[in-house]
């Protein structure tokens, strides 16, 4: 954090960047938030810990309008969604300085809640040299939980610690992935129809349409977005059937299919912890068997597999004889 | 509540696309073949102006099936459209029969401007399958869930 500070604070006195994108405390010991800065003295406020999960890649958008560069943090998924919104025109490449951070997991603070430990003061241990346990203070004293125990469900499944798009590296990463990408939503798949259905009509009726989880994408950079819009059913309202309430998750994975970098931000912002990443995986696995293996993001300027075709494509009713 | 399926009438939206298959349900009227007259046909410019929307707004309002109709590949007006509609439309298929929703009530069919046969026959079949399927009762109100 000190370096971080420290080269942010070099780069903005010698004018290479007229402001830093990344992180300060929020009101909360682990809700660490978004945030620009202009001059040295402020960067005191920038902190870089576990807690930081927020992808900046998004605020490049309006960032890149500004004049002179933007420095921005970016962990090794969210350049990713850095190198997709370039190759989509939304971000200038040219207006950012890219300072690859190291990251050894994000942490969930819901994760550390549901082991029992309530009350949270503070925690401890949460940097990126920090130890393998975290040390939680609470109303009714300490408390330890492994920093595994406690990562997002993303980092478990982590795409690896190498940066897609960076200017200069700082920070040592460390290898987290322990699970298998698709291996929940191929048990999803193994459920007779009726399973299926239960289990996204129990997870789903959760949803408050808060649209956290279209904000925070970074592939959900439409100026004008249909979930705005009073005309296609599909605005902010209470769900009649059990229809509407899955058809915004289908749109909004859809609207996404083949450009989402599997960021894991959507399922991360949710207030109601709705696992948005099975829509997105599924998509992708689909994607992956159907068209070939494809990630996006990686910064090839391979076409998007929904903005491409081959006179071979399987049929649509392919989903129907598989079973 | 259950409802006999002799007497269930399905509703059938039927995307037919300008150039081929509305051409095809033309030809099949005018060779006065026939088609249940539950399949309401909703004429778009080409396959690919289906928007994934439109066939969850379909079932949203009350559709019990959907079926998509276009040229066959390689015979779409704008060259191209229709391989297009046929990544969409795997996904989307996909991505229903994922969430448990049966994916026998929708269908992507290529009918050409000359197979007035293969549209009566497509609409009857289809027809056929939905009725069997009965009523989208899986997508039910939620204001009466206790
Ligand atoms: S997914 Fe990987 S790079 Fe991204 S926050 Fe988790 S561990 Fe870090
Ligand atoms: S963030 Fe969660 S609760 Fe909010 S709209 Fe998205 S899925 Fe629903
Ligand atoms: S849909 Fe979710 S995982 Fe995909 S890019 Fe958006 S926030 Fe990231």
């Amino acid at each position: 954090m000190q370096e971080l500070r420290k080269r942010a604070g070099e780069l903005l006195a010698d004018g290479t960047v007229a402001r830093v994108l990344a992180w300060r405390a929020g009101d909360l010991p682990y809700n660490p938030e978004p945030a620009f800065f202009e001059t040295e003295a402020e960067l005191e406020h920038l902190v870089y810990d576990g807690f930081c999960g927020a992808n900046l890649s998004k605020l490049m958008i309006e960032a890149s309008k500004l004049e002179g560069k933007t420095l921005v943090c970016l962990k090794p998924c969210d350049t990713y969604s850095f190198n997709q919104l370039v190759k989509e025109h939304r971000v200038d490449r040219e207006k950012a300085y890219i300072i690859g951070v190291g990251c050894r997991g994000k942490l969930d603070i819901e994760k550390i809640r549901r082991q029992g430990i309530r009350g949270i003061e503070a925690v401890e241990g949460a940097e990126l040299d920090g130890p393998e346990e975290l040390t939680i203070r609470t109303f009714s004293g300490e408390k330890k939980c492994a920093y595994r125990d406690a990562m997002l469900e993303r980092c478990h499944v982590c795409k690896g610690k190498e940066h897609m798009a960076y200017d200069e590296l700082l920070g040592e990463s460390r290898d987290t992935k322990d699970a298998e990408r698709f291996a929940e939503v191929e048990a999803i798949e193994r459920m007779p129809a009726k399973e299926r259905f239960a289990y996204f009509q129990k997870e789903l009726s959760k949803c408050i349409r808060c649209n956290a989880c279209r904000n925070a994408c970074p592939a959900c950079s439409c100026r004008k977005c249909v979930f705005d819009s009073t005309k296609f059913d599909s605005e902010q309202k209470a769900n009649v059937d059990s229809f509407e309430e899955k058809m915004f998750h289908i749109i909004r994975a859809f609207h996404v299919a083949g450009r989402c970098t599997d960021c894991g931000e959507c399922s991360r912002v949710c207030p109601q912890g709705i696992p948005l990443h099975l829509f997105n995986r599924k998509f992708i696995k689909d994607i992956n068997t159907f068209y070939g293996e494809y990630q996006a993001g990686t910064g090839s300027d391979e076409k998007a597999p929904l903005t491409n075709y081959t006179l071979e494509d399987a049929e649509p009713s392919v989903v129907r004889e598989r079973g | 509540m259950s409802i006999a399926n002799e007497s269930f009438r399905p509703k059938i939206v039927a995307f037919c696309c300008n150039w081929c298959s509305y051409a095809g349900a033309d030809l099949a009227g005018s060779s006065r073949l026939s088609y249940p007259a539950d399949v309401k046909i909703i004429r778009v410019p080409c396959s690919c102006r289906v928007n994934p929307m439109f066939i969850l707004r379909a079932f949203e309002r009350g559709a019990d099936g959907v079926i998509l109709c276009g040229c066959h590949p390689g015979d779409c007006h704008y060259t191209t459209g229709n391989y297009y509609t046929r990544r969409r439309m795997t996904l989307l298929f996909s991505m229903l029969d994922f969430l448990g929703v049966e994916n026998g009530r929708t269908r992507v069919e290529w009918v050409s401007a000359a197979e007035g046969v293969k549209f009566s026959a497509t609409m009857n079949e289809f027809v056929e399958t939905i009725r069997a399927l009965g009523p989208n009762v899986r997508l039910g109100d939620l204001r009466c869930r206790s």
